[in-house]
């Protein structure tokens, strides 16, 4: 901790004795033996090929992007790019990732990445149910156990009717079916019934579950007449990862994009009229349309969905057709071989599946030779994937022969079942020029062209968003995603002690530091945990016959992610008002809680608050909701103000998410991937969906995530955070993030309004400049967000939670010199503000509105002002100096039109 | 211009003929900032009631719905502004979104007047 921290330390936070016995069980191990313990637990998990199939297959992530994209920190540690100017290059690949799913579902449009299949196909199902008003769904018994699992979750929150069935059970009083194509056996169903649905049910929506590298060579669900297609990239390179973070894809009917969930990344023009991207068609998310949002989703999976972009730009359209065709040619020559001893019934593109007698022995007597075989239905998974070969054919050949004779299983009339022509795509695909062939030199090149038309922690300096906690992690923390023990390991494997050891270590720790009782790893983000947390509520009261208690109170200044959750678990949503001081109003709190006294279900709270300050009023309120029934969930966004310092259940609350993405040093990927696990008190804890075999569980309400322990892999990174730093330094990082906001406020506060404070005029760990007062002079927060970049900064949080105003977080992180830069940067802006008041520079043509300045700007100056003035401004040099690649993108225009693919040639 | 009628939800209404045209105010289309996108959620034929919603008109960074001023029936929606929400932004106080034959005449009695309106504005 540097000098200046500990003068400001001495700042009020709710409690700050440190827990004695936490910081004598904690305390912190270097760098190189936390490495040296996970290698340990690494090699205690069994690594070898993976024909488990079920949505994640065995791939090989290129050489360049492993060493260029995933353990490269310009990729991951960026932010979403909210600030297009300086996300081009992310947003580009995003645009490449639509591009490829559009192409290949043969659907128009396209967002860029949900957060696994399951919750995709559950957004699906949300779809088709808004689009027709009709409350039943039908999803074929075949799809994926963990999509299944997922949907029946989401059912129960939304009230839906969900039939499990097959195509036979549809009729009109359908909104949607969900098909999995192929399906979990690797049967590829008949497709002359998928065509006639539309047909005979011209009304119902028809949603596809795929898998792209199969659709490389089968016809795409555009053709077959889909409405909405769904699936995973990861075997489009990302490593298996004990179940993730892998990149969901998404694609609709032009009629349905204005409910498709998640970002998506359009083209627009910059005031140069150069092409650029941005994130389109924003009013349908959460963080505009709260309760009426088409989706909670926040966090994405943008890391990974640019790994699966990459690999097919890396692979081109002939390479990737190649990788499909060997691994058909895989499955058709085990089957080939099999064909006199088991029949295969169905058309089959990776995988078959076999009826074996005991196959428990055949599958861990393979397991013994380093192959590691599924099993769903009590059928023998063989799934193929890239890097499998026909040594592996042979082996796993022989292996289910000798087995089979062993048992004395009866000969079978030999047959070869191939893939009917008409099932095959004759369209022609991937044209775009980005797909074309190229070499490694081509393509080492375009990434790097993208990496540096970013602004990240590494490339550009601190990103100072409220809320959004950005800090740049050690790399010590993601060298274990590169042992093959965590990374190369199925979700549905069953022994892994070495995963087991970590996650159940990581779990006591992260109890202790938060003082509840239970966790549940599945949300893949804080939206999630937020569903998950709220679905625990609900089934509590149910348990207890209190279904009535449905209502959710939200207070407006709350995350939109929260009111989005409490209506897909099922909660109606009653708004809470602020007072003038930003505070939760008690007097409205209290005449909510009369109003809806008995059907109170759950108060959300965040802590300390939006606004950036620990509310007095918290104590009160948790009383007041508890004394009339009611459940209190803490959102965790702002948990980093906490850790170390306050024991949550000391604050009276029942459930709450971490963002182990903010707090925990998981980094931000570009806007995901986010790890969002659930915590809560032992009375909510046997409704908490908690890892293991989850998609077996009879009631169906224990998965919200596709995978036992979501994104596990990324486990290892709060792991090894936490073992660095040993509780007390946690302590001193939430001491630290606080005084360095407070240091900031004190720079700042002569210069700017700062919004609100406590009464002792402190802020927590993030704080509000007031820019409204300059509306006057034509200056927005916009012009000083995107001037902050000619400074070279990344925006603070952007007219949230109150319009016209700037959130600025600068976390533990930074250090006092890189503060002083920012203070620096925001005074010279007010400098130039008053030069605009002054009425010295146009209202309309100033630095501030003309703003980023671009090299291209440089080379044909057009502005009133000189380049010094516009381009390096107060106390700049040119050295070092971080250059937006796009002046200001046309909004406007982006959402008139939306173009969230590249046309064939483009 | 004085049978131009206000609420405080800024849609405005105007007599024509034997029904009203409905809109959205200038002051509310400079709140809203340029328009992108512009839902006619109710449909010709339609009937609506006071304070129902009809239209959703959406800027890049807010959505906001336009409720029915008075009950009635929808005789006209007008396409052009759902094609061009633009239309609206050049000329909100003259651009209508939908049309209504209204069913019960008192309630324009409790709208607001130009005045008022504007105070409200202000």
């Amino acid at each position: 901790m540097s000098s200046f921290v500990t003068k400001h330390i001495a700042f009020h936070t709710p409690e700050s004795e440190l827990d004695d016995a936490l910081t004598s069980k904690y305390g912190s191990l270097d760098q190189s033996e936390v490495l040296a313990i996970l290698e340990s637990y690494a090699n205690e998990n069994k690594v070898g090929k993976n024909f488990i199939g079920l949505g994640y297959y065995d791939t090989l992530t290129p050489c360049a992007i492993e060493r260029m994209i995933l353990e490269e920190p310009d990729w991951y540690t960026a932010y979403t790019p909210y600030q297009p100017e300086i996300s081009q290059g992310r947003l580009e690949a995003l645009f490449n990732f639509q591009t490829l799913v559009t192409e290949l579902t043969g659907l128009p449009v396209a967002g860029s990445s949900l957060l696994d299949e399951g919750t995709a196909a559950a957004e699906a199902m949300n779809i088709c149910v808004s689009a027709t008003g009709k409350k039943k769904f039908l999803v074929t018994e075949d799809v994926f156990p963990q999509t299944l699992a997922v949907l029946k979750t989401r059912a129960y929150g939304l009230k839906l009717d969900l039939s499990i069935g097959s195509l036979e059970d549809l009729d009109d009083s359908y909104s949607g079916i969900l098909l999995q194509y192929p399906n979990r056996y690797g049967e590829i169903p008949d497709l002359t019934k998928i065509s006639a649905i539309k047909q005979n049910f011209p009304e119902v929506r028809v949603c596809l579950a795929t898998d792209l590298l199969a659709l490389l060579k089968l016809k795409s669900p555009g053709a077959l007449g889909a409405d909405i297609a769904l699936g995973s990239s990861q075997r489009f390179g990302v490593p298996l990862f004990y179940g993730g973070p892998h990149a969901a894809f998404f694609a609709c009917q032009e009629e349905l994009k204005r409910s498709l969930p998640g970002r998506i990344v359009g083209m627009t023009k910059d005031t140069r009229g150069n092409n650029a991207y941005r994130l389109a068609l924003q009013t349908r998310e959460q963080h505009i349309r709260r309760d009426r949002a088409t989706s909670n989703i926040c966090t994405a999976q943008v890391l990974l969905a640019v790994v699966a972009a990459f690999y097919a730009v890396y692979h081109g359209r002939r390479g990737l057709l190649g990788i499909a065709d060997a691994v058909h040619g895989l499955a058709l020559r085990l089957q080939e071989k099999l064909s006199s001893h088991l029949t295969v019934k169905s058309p089959f593109f990776d995988t078959l599946a076999f009826e074996i007698p005991d196959n428990e022995d055949l599958i861990t007597e393979a397991e013994d030779q380093g192959y590691f075989l599924g099993s769903v239905d009590g059928r023998v998974l063989v799934a193929f994937g890239e890097g499998h070969t026909h040594g592996d054919v042979e082996a796993l050949g022989n292996m289910i022969i000798g087995h089979l004779r062993r048992v004395g299983a009866s000969e079978d009339k030999p047959g070869r079942m191939s893939i009917p022509k008409s099932y095959l795509r004759n369209d022609s695909y991937l044209n775009q020029k980005v797909f074309d062939a190229k070499d490694e030199t081509t393509f080492v090149r375009y990434l790097k062209s993208l990496q540096k038309k970013d602004y990240s922690l590494s490339s550009g300096g601190m990103i100072p968003l409220g809320s959004c906690t950005m800090k740049l992690n050690a790399t010590c923390e993601m060298l274990p995603l590169g042992f093959k023990g965590f990374n190369s390991i199925h979700p549905f494997r069953q022994q892994v002690p070495g995963y087991q050891k970590m996650i159940a270590e990581l779990r006591q720790m992260l109890l202790d530091i938060v003082g509840l009782d239970e966790i549940t790893f599945q949300p893949n983000s804080g939206a999630q945990g937020e569903y998950a947390g709220l679905i625990a509520v609900r089934r509590y009261f149910e348990s207890k016959g209190e279904n009535n208690r449905n209502i959710a109170l939200i207070p407006t200044s709350a995350h939109g992610t929260n009111p989005a959750s409490a209506v897909l678990a099922g909660f109606k949503v009653v708004n809470v008002a602020c007072n003038e001081l930003g505070e939760i109003s008690l007097p409205d709190l209290e005449a909510k809680i009369s109003e809806n006294r008995d059907n109170l279900g759950v108060i959300m709270v965040t802590y300390p608050s939006t606004h950036g300050v620990f509310e007095d009023t918290m104590p009160s309120l948790v009383e007041m909701v508890h004394a009339a029934g009611g459940q209190v969930y803490m959102d965790g966004a702002n948990f980093n103000a906490l850790a170390g310092v306050v024991n949550v259940k000391d604050l009276g609350v029942d459930v709450m998410h971490l963002n182990l993405h903010k707090t925990f040093c998981i980094p931000h990927g570009g806007g995901g991937p986010g790890v969002g696990p659930t915590v809560c008190a032992a009375h909510l804890a046997p409704f908490l969906p908690t890892g293991g075999n989850h998609f077996e569980d009879s009631d169906g309400l224990n998965a919200v995530s596709s995978a036992p322990f979501g994104s596990a892999a990324i486990l290892v990174i709060p792991y090894v955070y936490i073992k660095l730093m040993g509780y007390e330094h946690i302590a001193s990082a939430t001491k630290s993030a606080i005084a360095a906001a407070n240091y900031l406020v004190k720079e700042l506060e002569s210069d700017f309004k700062i919004l609100y404070r406590d009464k002792d005029g402190k802020v927590a760990h993030e704080f509000i400049i007031d820019l409204r007062e300059f509306k006057a002079y034509g200056v927005e927060p916009a012009h000083v967000a995107r001037r902050l970049m000619d400074y070279g900064f990344h925006a603070p949080t952007m007219s949230w939670p109150v319009p016209g105003t700037l959130m600025v977080e600068p976390t533990e992180s930074e250090s006092k010199e890189e503060l002083d830069r920012f203070a620096r940067a925001m005074r010279g802006i007010r400098a130039e503000i008053s030069r605009v008041e002054r009425g010295e520079w146009f209202n309309d043509n100033n630095p501030l509105v003309n703003a980023p300045h671009t090299l291209s700007d440089i080379a044909d100056w057009q502005h009133p002002y000189p380049i010094a003035v516009g381009a390096f401004p107060a106390g700049m040099d040119g050295v070092g100096k971080y250059w937006p690649s796009a002046n200001a993108v046309d909004h406007v225009a982006g959402d008139r039109n939306l173009v969230c693919s590249a046309c064939v040639g483009g | 211009m004085n049978q131009k009628k206000f609420t405080k939800d800024h849609e405005w209404l105007l007599p024509e003929n034997d029904c009203f045209q409905v809109g959205i105010t200038d002051f509310a289309q400079r709140e809203l900032g340029e328009l992108v996108f512009v839902d006619l959620v109710a449909e010709v034929g339609n009937s609506i009631r006071k304070g129902e919603v009809f239209a959703v008109v959406e800027s890049t960074k807010a959505a906001s719905d336009v409720y029915a001023p008075i009950s009635g029936k929808i005789v006209a929606v007008n396409e052009a502004v759902a094609d061009s929400p633009a239309l609206i932004n050049e000329a909100a106080d003259t651009t209508w979104i939908m049309k209504i034959e209204a069913t019960d005449i008192l309630e324009l009695e409790e709208l607001l007047g130009k005045e008022e309106y504007e105070q409200l504005c202000n």
